[in-house]
């Protein structure tokens, strides 16, 4: 056991974080709104090395195993990045993995360099031969769904942030044609299905990752209100009624952000209970996000109902990031699945492995 | 950036898992839920007799410097076995105390017997007017000579009836500010003036008050300094604070699983096929592996030397209030036949969800209830003012 973030990953991490903290401020991530999608800190991204790490080494990445990539989804994530690192990250590993992805893998790592381009996974099958409601599918090149029996990549032109339907958390979202642009079959039948699972699995952590973040963020917002705001003559954080439930949202983000690095460890180690893991990781860490920003707006008394202050932006996005994939009694039904699929006391535990 | 426990731990954990598959019977589970005396002689000296009792301890004391990767599956597999080990966690937080605040004679005379699995050690610092607030104890001890007479009563003196000694946090000068007039001794249960007597609780279990008239207790049995008893505290709690990350909702999670794949409905459908059952268990294994982290977390700040303070309350505060949760909302889920006992026919799980729900009530409140652990949080982890 060791819960100490490796050498390389700290020195990333810190890179990123610097980057972040200087670029993509609360004014920043409101100007994104409604699209959800800013071009320059993308391209920042980019040009730091984080959005095609996933990518080997050959091709330009730094071979990111999955726990490198949460561990930086997690400060992108904190900052509300308006930038699809998560949706890119995913294809980008799944492109790696499967044969058929290799020519696309190559001509991603050129357009990313060239036009910081965006991929993304459709994370529910077409139906009728849409992908519904894609993440950044307003802006992605590339997308790669699950269609009848065929796992598809498809090349083509995205439409626009002013195609994304109004929505809570400004996210860049946006239906996509299963058959439009250029189409690469890059697996069918039960390959395409299990490849399909792996990407979602991968997502699930990634996005607990940046759900961890946002729920720390929104936690640290809250407590310095209840340091400086003050009522009755004394900081609003010395009443245990406030202090007790920040306490509370303090234990769940230590446990959201150590179940997603213990997911992504899994899956680097190859753990078959990395599937548990990542369902436990996604659901928890979307509990705890949404925990986090409505406690926090609550402590901000009427000043957190206002769009004024930053906490809105947490709050919104906590929801809406929670329901990407699917609604939560499906999340449940899924993971109980796999929890009963399981052999003996290490999965039902969980832990112990 | 390492999940893994460790190859010695796991091959620990086989070896313990044995163990107890051996050594704890359904006669000993049995009796331990009859009596609410949750040890047994039998079982303890076994322990003693593998030098498991000193698993951790320094080879000087006949102990097997264990890791904590070794420790932490040790508790684990005790916890998933369903063993009765309070009299063990009380005894070995105090041996520990002495071995590092101790006299070398206490050293010599106390800790053999226990490490051997012959001495247990009940804890007295409650009393029926100071929890939360142990420091306000006002249990009287006056200095006689090479004496001390103590006076005064303790309330939760769990395993007292089965102890050879008590140590009790004694007020020595009720002048000074409450911390810093107190006391700790150890003191041997035979001697005359001390009753011991039973209270019986919500989660089955046996616990004591404890009535002291006139003891007198040799000087030698004091443990640290006159009206140092707080800084002994300090000592105590630390190993209080590291000894385990409870499993009991793993255990739980089983037999609820176990039950649904055996129950049916009134259609004859196994009740696993339920959509709320399977949400229960997505939620209990999620809880699960949460309060798994949180422990693992806490024992390597205190494996990598540091003492987890805000990292073990955390710990705590999430394990023991998911596990009253689960208990509840597992019997929801199951219905009616929840509420019936081990005692009744077809209770389901023979009753041990309907058990936990009971029992793990005591959680929240003993060393440190929830309110404190969030307390520590929010001042030491967040930094938040103070209420005082």
């Amino acid at each position: 056991m060791d819960l100490d973030l490796g050498e390389d990953q700290q020195a990333i991490r810190d890179a990123v974080g610097g980057f972040l903290e200087k670029e993509v401020t609360p004014e920043r991530v409101r100007d994104a709104e409604p699209g959800g999608f800013d071009a320059e800190v993308w391209r920042g991204l980019v040009d730091l090395g984080v959005a095609g790490m996933g990518l080997a080494e050959s091709r330009g990445g730094m071979d990111g195993g999955l726990l490198d990539l949460a561990l930086i989804a997690e400060p992108i994530g904190a900052h509300l990045t308006p930038a699809p690192f998560v949706e890119t990250a995913t294809v980008l590993r799944l492109l790696e993995r499967v044969d058929a992805g290799a020519a696309l893998a190559d001509r991603f790592a050129e357009t990313l360099a060239s036009d910081a381009s965006v991929a993304t996974l459709a994370l529910r099958p077409a139906r009728s031969g849409t992908f519904r409601l894609v993440p950044a599918g307003a802006v992605a090149d590339l997308v790669v769904g699950l269609d009848g029996d065929d796992l598809v990549a498809l090349d083509a032109a995205p439409p626009g942030v002013g195609s994304v339907p109004s929505n809570l958390g400004a996210a860049p979202v946006s239906d996509r044609d299963a058959n439009a642009g250029e189409r690469t079959v890059l697996e069918s039948g039960d390959a395409a299905r299990t490849a399909f699972t792996a990407a979602l699995d991968d997502w699930r952590v990634l996005t607990a990752g940046w759900l961890s973040g946002l729920a720390d963020r929104a936690l640290a917002i809250g407590v310095e209100y209840a340091t400086s705001r003050e009522q009755f003559g004394v900081p609003i954080g010395s009443f245990q009624a406030v202090s007790h439930r920040l306490a509370d949202v303090s234990t769940e983000v230590e446990g959201a952000r150590l179940l997603y690095r213990e997911a992504a460890w899994s899956a680097d180690e190859g753990l078959p209970r990395m599937g548990v893991l990542a369902g436990a990781a996604y659901l928890f860490a979307s509990e705890t996000a949404q925990k986090s920003a409505e406690e926090s707006l609550h402590f901000h008394g009427g000043y957190g109902f206002t769009l004024e202050y930053d906490i809105q932006l947490f709050f919104r996005r906590a929801k809406t990031v929670a329901l990407a994939l699917d609604a939560q009694t499906p999340l449940l039904h899924d993971l109980a699945g796999r929890i009963l699929q399981g052999s003996g006391r290490d999965l039902i535990g969980v832990g112990g492995g | 950036m390492d999940f893994n426990t460790g190859e010695r731990g796991e091959l620990f954990r086989r070896e313990v898992r044995e163990f107890f598959a051996e050594h704890l019977t359904d006669e000993v589970r049995q009796r331990v839920r009859e009596t609410g005396t949750v040890h047994d002689w039998k079982l303890h000296r076994a322990l003693g007799e593998k030098g498991w009792l000193a698993a951790s301890w320094p080879v000087e004391y006949g102990g097997q410097e264990r890791e904590a990767s070794e420790m932490a599956a040790f508790y684990e597999e005790a916890a998933l076995a369903g063993a009765p080990f309070d009299g063990l966690l009380t005894t070995l937080i105090i041996a520990n105390t002495i071995r590092h605040v101790g006299s070398d004679e206490q050293k010599r005379e106390i800790i053999p017997p226990i490490l051997r699995g012959e001495v247990l050690v009940a804890l007295g610092y409650s009393e029926p007017g100071s929890g939360s607030d142990v420091a306000s104890v006002r249990m009287r001890a006056v200095r006689d000579g090479d004496e001390w007479v103590i006076d005064g009563e303790k309330v939760f003196t769990t395993l007292a009836h089965e102890s050879q000694y008590v140590i009790l946090l004694t007020r020595t000068d009720p002048e000074v500010s409450k911390h810093a007039g107190l006391t700790m001794f150890l003191v041997p249960l035979d001697l005359p003036g001390i009753e011991i007597r039973p209270i019986h609780t919500l989660g089955g279990e046996r616990t004591n008050s404890t009535f002291y008239a006139g003891v007198r207790v040799h000087d030698r049995w004091r443990v640290g300094e006159v009206n140092g008893g707080w800084d002994v505290m300090g000592v105590a709690l630390t190993f209080e604070r590291t000894v385990t990350g409870g499993k009991e909702t793993v255990r739980l999670l089983e037999r609820f699983v176990e039950w649904a794949r055996e129950a049916t409905d009134a259609d004859g459908r196994p009740r696993l096929e339920e959509a709320p059952v399977r949400e229960a268990i997505a939620r209990t294994a999620i809880r699960n592996e949460v309060s798994y982290l949180l422990a693992q977390r806490a024992n390597w700040v205190a494996a990598s030397g540091g003492l987890p303070g805000v990292e073990g309350s955390q710990s705590r505060l999430f394990y023991t209030t998911r596990f009253q949760r689960t208990a509840s909302e597992l019997m929801d889920v199951i219905g009616p036949e929840a509420v019936l006992d081990h005692n009744a026919e077809g209770a389901p799980a023979s009753g041990h969800i309907e058990h936990a729900h009971r029992h793990s009530q005591v959680g929240t409140i003993y060393g440190g209830t929830s309110e404190i652990q969030r307390g520590i949080i929010a001042r030491r982890g967040l930094k938040l003012p103070s209420a005082r």
